[in-house]
């Protein structure tokens, strides 16, 4: 067991880690924001497939849906940011609920390809609808308000990394709560087994749909956040290699625990930045590598690593 | 007319290609369960094999398709034994991991030898240009590829109806355990029959340079192509996917031809509606 006032820490220390970022590396500030998102859609996607255990390749459609949903009503004239955070949040969540019982609906394997042609229908769509999203040129002339009316956003990415943290960490408590929640624990019993949760009264394909939507708003407000930090949006927003980014942060930081999504998320962006400055072969080739081992070897990812050693070094007299 | 019957050739061609290409992932991911989304990888190395062979190597067009298909196996043989043996039975989630990762790494190391530009092959003069039949144009080519590929699918049904292999084959994917246990090699049965999907996919890549184009994105690029005629064709006959490339290669070519503004958007919609409609493909037998 580890003593209580170090689990405090373990749970107080990636916003530690964001704090000294913060102070530490002013000139880092575009990174950070860009981890902070990065890591607000891992959180989504545990809660889809680490907690529900529903595995998804087109999550990138949900951040996406709200990358642009941000983006155009910033672009038509209402650049008020947290007004947009919310319009990314539903729009996203109302095209979970009406693409959940599409997946939910066959099995699982099938329902894997379902994500998979739904999300690139979406990007395919975005490409070809040019007019309205700029298709391959992206989504220009989008002007975001000052946050609160106070905050403009600046060139060194000060306000975005404030306010991309602020709103990671109000969800990531409110992710807390869901999935220790009735609820939550309703989404594990699911996933443990899948035949036995009606068995107990469990209303299976209601908690999923609701599971699916709720991780769909996540993914719409990182999407947003993405939108109104960059004042941009590209199709890459919707790409199939956004999903399969996000799947690999999760895993690599560890399923089912949120905490490894953000560790995942950090450690992966943070590889991406050095990597791909060297050459995007490389990075590409090393990415491919560390999935294979991942799905061989990892059992647990980086969170996983870092219990054992823990419990080792509790052992240890 | 002449362009209704140029576009169904060309449509029946690339359908025949698409077959060839996928026919190895009806095995693997209908029959096997395994989420194999790294089969377009091994088209792709067969493509390049074959580029290799026949512009720089200067070996003649059917030695390198030989040649292609070889190389693919041998790879997709290797693969097989050292790695995905491993993820055989594991959950879903792994395995999408393990093929993706290994789609970037056959992806980056083509990328780092041949450059992400499209690759172009010089056909030999007997399969360029156009034969007249009653008038119209057809190309020598399609006319190679519907031959090839349509030997290809005829021997496949036969081997698999007919042969010794093809019955162990059958019995090992029905019920593992009891194949296993009447005394049948049923893992060396999965390593030659995923060699032999590979070596087809190496072939169907190889043929597909001059259709398909090949460049380091062409396992994820055609993916969906693969995932709709194992989808859609189920995975308990040959003829299921060879019926269903078919229609998915002539839709493809008539919307590119007819209405190019809506592009792939067709294949997608089409695949989702399928998969809704028909989870365990078209010509699926009735679940017992």
């Amino acid at each position: 067991m580890i003593r209580a006032p170090f689990r405090a820490l373990g749970h107080a220390l990636p916003w530690l880690a964001a704090a000294a970022g913060y102070v530490l590396l002013p000139e880092q500030w575009p990174l950070l924001a860009s981890i902070a998102i990065a890591a607000l859609f891992a959180v989504s996607l545990d809660l889809i497939v680490g907690y529900a255990g529903v595995v998804t390749l087109g999550h990138a459609a949900f951040f996406g849906t709200g990358a642009y949903t941000a983006g155009l009503l910033a672009q038509a004239g209402w650049g008020e940011p947290l007004s947009g955070l919310l319009a990314a949040a539903a729009a996203a969540a109302l095209l979970g609920l009406i693409t959940a019982p599409l997946v939910l609906r066959t099995g699982a394997l099938a329902g894997l390809m379902v994500t998979l042609g739904l999300g690139l229908m979406l990007y395919e769509a975005a490409n070809k609808a040019a007019p309205i999203t700029g298709g391959a040129d992206g989504l220009q002339g989008v002007e975001i308000w000052p946050l609160l009316g106070l905050f403009r956003f600046d060139l060194y990415g000060q306000t975005a990394y404030l306010y991309s943290l602020a709103v990671l960490f109000l969800l990531f408590l409110l992710a807390r709560l869901v999935v220790a929640s009735p609820f939550g624990l309703s989404l594990r019993g699911i996933r443990g087994n899948g035949r036995r949760a009606p068995a107990l009264g469990v209303p299976v394909r209601a908690r999923l749909t609701a599971a699916y939507a709720l991780s769909a708003a996540y993914a719409g407000v990182a999407g947003a956040l993405l939108a109104q930090t960059n004042a941009f949006v590209s199709l890459e927003a919707l790409s199939f290699q956004r999903s399969a980014d996000g799947l690999l942060m999760l895993v690599l930081g560890g399923l089912g625990s949120l905490y490894g999504a953000l560790l995942g998320a950090a450690a992966l962006t943070l590889a991406h930045h050095a990597l791909s400055e060297a050459s995007p072969i490389f990075w590409q080739l090393w990415l491919g590598l560390a999935l294979i081992a991942l799905a061989l070897f990892g059992r647990g990812g980086l969170t996983g690593l870092l219990r054992r050693l823990a419990d080792a070094a509790a052992r240890r007299p | 007319m002449a362009a209704a019957i140029t576009v169904l050739l060309d449509g029946v061609a690339s359908g025949m290609l698409l077959f060839v290409l996928s026919v190895g992932l009806s095995v693997t991911l209908g029959l096997m369960n395994v989420v194999n989304l790294a089969h377009g990888a091994f088209g792709m190395v067969g493509g390049y094999v074959c580029v290799v062979l026949l512009n720089r190597a200067g070996v003649p067009f059917l030695p390198s398709l030989a040649a292609a298909t070889l190389a693919a196996a041998a790879l997709g043989w290797l693969l097989e034994r050292l790695l995905y043996v491993r993820i055989y039975g594991r959950d879903h989630l792994e395995q999408v991991l393990f093929s993706i990762g290994l789609v970037f790494v056959l992806g980056a190391v083509a990328d780092f030898f041949m450059g992400a530009r499209q690759q172009l092959i010089q056909l030999p003069d007997w399969l360029s240009g156009r034969v007249e039949l009653a008038g119209i144009g057809l190309g020598r080519y399609r006319i190679f590829l519907i031959l090839v590929c349509g030997a290809v699918a005829v021997g496949l049904h036969f081997g698999l109806v007919r042969t010794r292999f093809g019955a162990r084959l059958r019995a090992a994917v029905d019920n593992g355990p009891v194949a296993r246990g009447m005394g049948l090699p049923v893992g060396r049965i999965f390593s030659l029959t995923f060699a032999l999907g590979s070596g087809l996919a190496g072939l169907g890549g190889a043929l597909g340079v001059e259709v398909l184009g090949l460049d380091p994105n062409f396992p994820l690029k055609w993916l969906v192509y693969f995932l709709v005629v194992v989808a859609v064709g189920g995975a308990n006959s040959v003829m299921g996917p060879f019926a269903a490339a078919i229609l998915l290669g002539v839709l493809d070519v008539a919307g590119k031809y007819w209405v190019p503004e809506v592009g792939a958007f067709v294949i997608y919609t089409a695949m989702v509606v399928l998969l809704l409609a028909r989870p365990d493909g078209l010509l699926a037998r009735a679940r017992t």
